[in-house]
């Protein structure tokens, strides 16, 4: 397998009025064409931060630490994404070889501008196809994702179209300019549970058909075991398990992502009770010493866990975690 | 049995659209609905957006006008027909019906401390004689719902999406209300504090005494906290059972889908899910006969012209189908 994307060490804080604010701290992972990688971890973890760093997209405000890379391998060779300056450079990344998918697909079509002419308009800017061209491939896209009547869809605006539909013309535009990664940030959230199982079927053909790589943000981790390859578990910030999909949710390793397939629902036992994970995740003004868990941790080891950070640890070959109560294993 | 606290009999609620003489017609957002709910009971109400679980809900509240059949609330104190409700019984059944809103972040006012939001339905229903009584009041309601003191003094944006949805649920039970409307109260947490929320919900409502009606479209959230489910499609009641009953045996090809559609944890069931077809119509366009014929993989030439009523087994399980009894035992 050929590595598409190479995030090493990725380091990123924010300037805030209350000081510099860390987002994602240390994070390393690596992306294969045709692969499908979950990014699972709640509000505040820093998944969205992460996906959004691997187009430089970030606020002004950003601040990569010194040692922060990320690599995207196209065909004209590997590429240093945050040494890319000037806009001009980054419309390479930027809905060129990445292209990214967002959670609320009424909020990321312009409200007055038709659905069409926002496709064409972009196929333009990544290509120098006619407008002819354009409206024809971005047809053909809409065609290809499920909306029927596409022709007519195509002169409508986004308020026209319903959710799911929304969600699909969304997708359609993502893919028309053929980007070698999709980075999908909780697609599926707003839709209903019906529109939501139509959507990932459709994305899992469309990783068949076109084979490119997904980057799949979501707090769900059964819409994860339906869909990816591998998942990453962040937690304020921090990766702290990983591994393949079947792995990870059969055998969780770390104390939070047990407790995050413990606090879902199941339908196939509605007496157990529900079990949250005790606690809030604190403000990233207030990141714990130690290990960023600890403080809602159940299964604490030692005065360790309060005072170093837990190393990486495998457990086997594709499968790890940070977390100490797994170093003796290692030693 | 006793008096439902609860009943809705036929009823409908419906929208005036559209301009001049001739263009108007009217959207029927509910259409003739019966529900008991009685005391103490947690109600579940599914289905997907547009199918009017909220305008229903919003109905028994009298927050939107009811157009037809009736709707009775009766808490052994008080009886109202909610139809025929005057100003002043209006004015008391504001304070015995409150709603709990989905989204902590829009819901509390950024510009009022947490002790302000809180008590402000007091001050608006004159519940309270002076400052000291509300101020005991909202001590003793934020206590139940798990919020640390000190925090009232605090603004909202200080809090987690959790926390907020705590101070949402104090404020709605301040004026210590019999019925609660919970609109998808969880939807927009993570699963972690979900269950945390969850659980704080069934615990209020057994030391308080109250009666909830829970909106969602998450089947398994209602399957672990309601007694009795009531699916909705298209402004129609398509099948109402106890909780258990329900989930060991749907009845209807709408519930069987709705369940199908749930992201399984196990990566080996991929593709297993029943998939439906297209989205919920218009309800400004609907179909003729069964609403739902025109996604059902089992409709008949009878479904597409004759519109099915409820039926009651006898156990209290009720089904919308024509089918229902050949289609025992399939998914």
């Amino acid at each position: 397998m050929s590595a598409l994307i190479e995030v090493e060490n990725l380091t990123l804080s924010f300037r805030t009025d209350e000081g510099l604010v860390t987002a994602v701290e240390d994070v390393s992972f690596r992306l294969d064409r045709g692969e499908v990688m979950g990014l699972v971890g709640e509000s505040g973890s820093g998944k969205s931060v992460t996906a959004k760093s691997l187009m430089h997209l970030n606020a002004r405000n950003a601040v990569y630490a010194p040692g922060s890379r990320i690599t995207l391998h196209t065909e004209t060779g590997p590429l240093d994404v945050l040494s890319l300056r000037r806009t001009a450079d980054l419309k390479v990344v930027r809905g060129g070889a990445i292209s990214m998918i967002f959670q609320e697909p009424m909020a990321s079509f312009a409200p007055a501008i038709t659905i069409g002419k926002q496709m064409v308009e972009q196929l333009q800017l990544h290509s120098d196809m006619s407008k002819r061209e354009a409206r024809a491939i971005s047809v053909e896209m809409l065609d290809r994702v499920g909306i029927s009547d596409a022709s007519r869809r195509f002169d409508q605006y986004a308020f026209e179209l319903s959710g799911g539909m929304r969600q699909r013309a969304m997708i359609a535009m993502a893919l028309s300019t053929k980007p070698a990664l999709l980075i999908a940030d909780e697609p599926t959230t707003a839709l209903d549970v019906t529109i939501q199982a139509q959507v990932i079927d459709l994305m899992k053909d469309l990783v068949d058909e076109f084979r490119m790589g997904i980057i799949f943000i979501t707090h769900d981790l059964g819409v994860v075991a339906q869909t990816c390859d591998r998942v990453n578990v962040m937690y304020l910030g921090r990766l702290i398990e990983e591994g393949p999909v079947r792995e990870v949710i059969a055998n969780p390793k770390h104390p939070y992502t047990q407790g995050l397939i413990a606090a879902l629902p199941k339908l196939d036992d509605l007496d157990a009770p529900l079990t949250p994970v005790p606690g809030d995740i604190p403000s990233p003004l207030e990141r714990p010493s130690g290990c960023v868990f600890h403080t809602r941790c159940s299964q604490i080891v030692g005065p360790e866990c309060r005072a170093d950070l837990p190393r990486d640890t495998r457990i086997d070959a594709t499968h790890q975690v940070a977390c100490h109560i797994y170093r003796e294993v290692a030693e | 049995m006793s008096t439902p606290l609860i009943r809705a009999d036929g009823l409908s609620v419906g929208f005036n659209i559209g301009k001049g003489l001739f263009n108007r017609f009217t959207l029927k957002a509910v259409d003739n609905v019966t529900i008991h709910i009685e005391k103490g009971s947690f109600f579940g109400l599914v289905g997907e957006s547009g199918s009017g679980k909220t305008t229903l809900g919003r109905a028994l509240l009298k927050a939107v006008p009811i157009t037809g059949g009736t709707a009775h609330y009766s808490d052994g104190e008080v009886e109202y027909d909610l139809e025929k409700i005057t100003k002043e019984q209006l004015r008391d059944y504001r304070k015995r019906a409150q709603l709990i809103f989905q989204d902590p972040y829009a819901a509390l006012s950024p510009r009022m401390t947490v002790r302000d939001i809180i008590a402000e339905p007091l001050e608006v229903m004159r519940l309270t004689r002076n400052r000291e009584e509300t101020d005991e009041r909202v001590r003793e309601i934020a206590a139940k719902c798990r919020l640390n003191l000190e925090h009232l003094r605090r603004f909202p944006h200080a809090f987690s999406g959790g926390q907020r949805q705590r101070i949402s649920i104090a404020r709605a039970l301040v004026s210590d209300p019999k019925f609660v409307v919970a609109d998808e109260s969880v939807a927009a947490l993570d699963v972690s504090i979900q269950a945390d929320v969850l659980n704080l919900l069934k615990q209020l409502q057994k030391d308080l005494g109250l009666t909830f009606m829970f909106i969602s479209h998450d089947l398994s959230v209602v399957a672990h906290t309601c007694d009795y489910v009531a699916v909705m499609y298209l402004g129609r009641l398509v099948e109402t059972a106890p909780t258990r009953k329900l989930f060991a045996a749907p009845r209807h090809p709408y519930t069987k889908a709705l369940f199908s559609a749930i992201p399984s944890l196990d990566p080996d069931d991929r593709g297993k899910a029943q998939k439906l077809e297209g989205e919920i119509p218009s309800p400004t366009n609907q179909p003729p006969g069964c609403k739902f014929h025109t996604r059902c993989v089992h409709a008949v030439d009878r479904c597409n012209v004759e519109e099915p009523l409820l039926e009651a087994d006898g156990t209290g399980h009720e089904v919308a189908c024509h089918r229902w009894k050949e289609l025992l035992g399939t998914v």
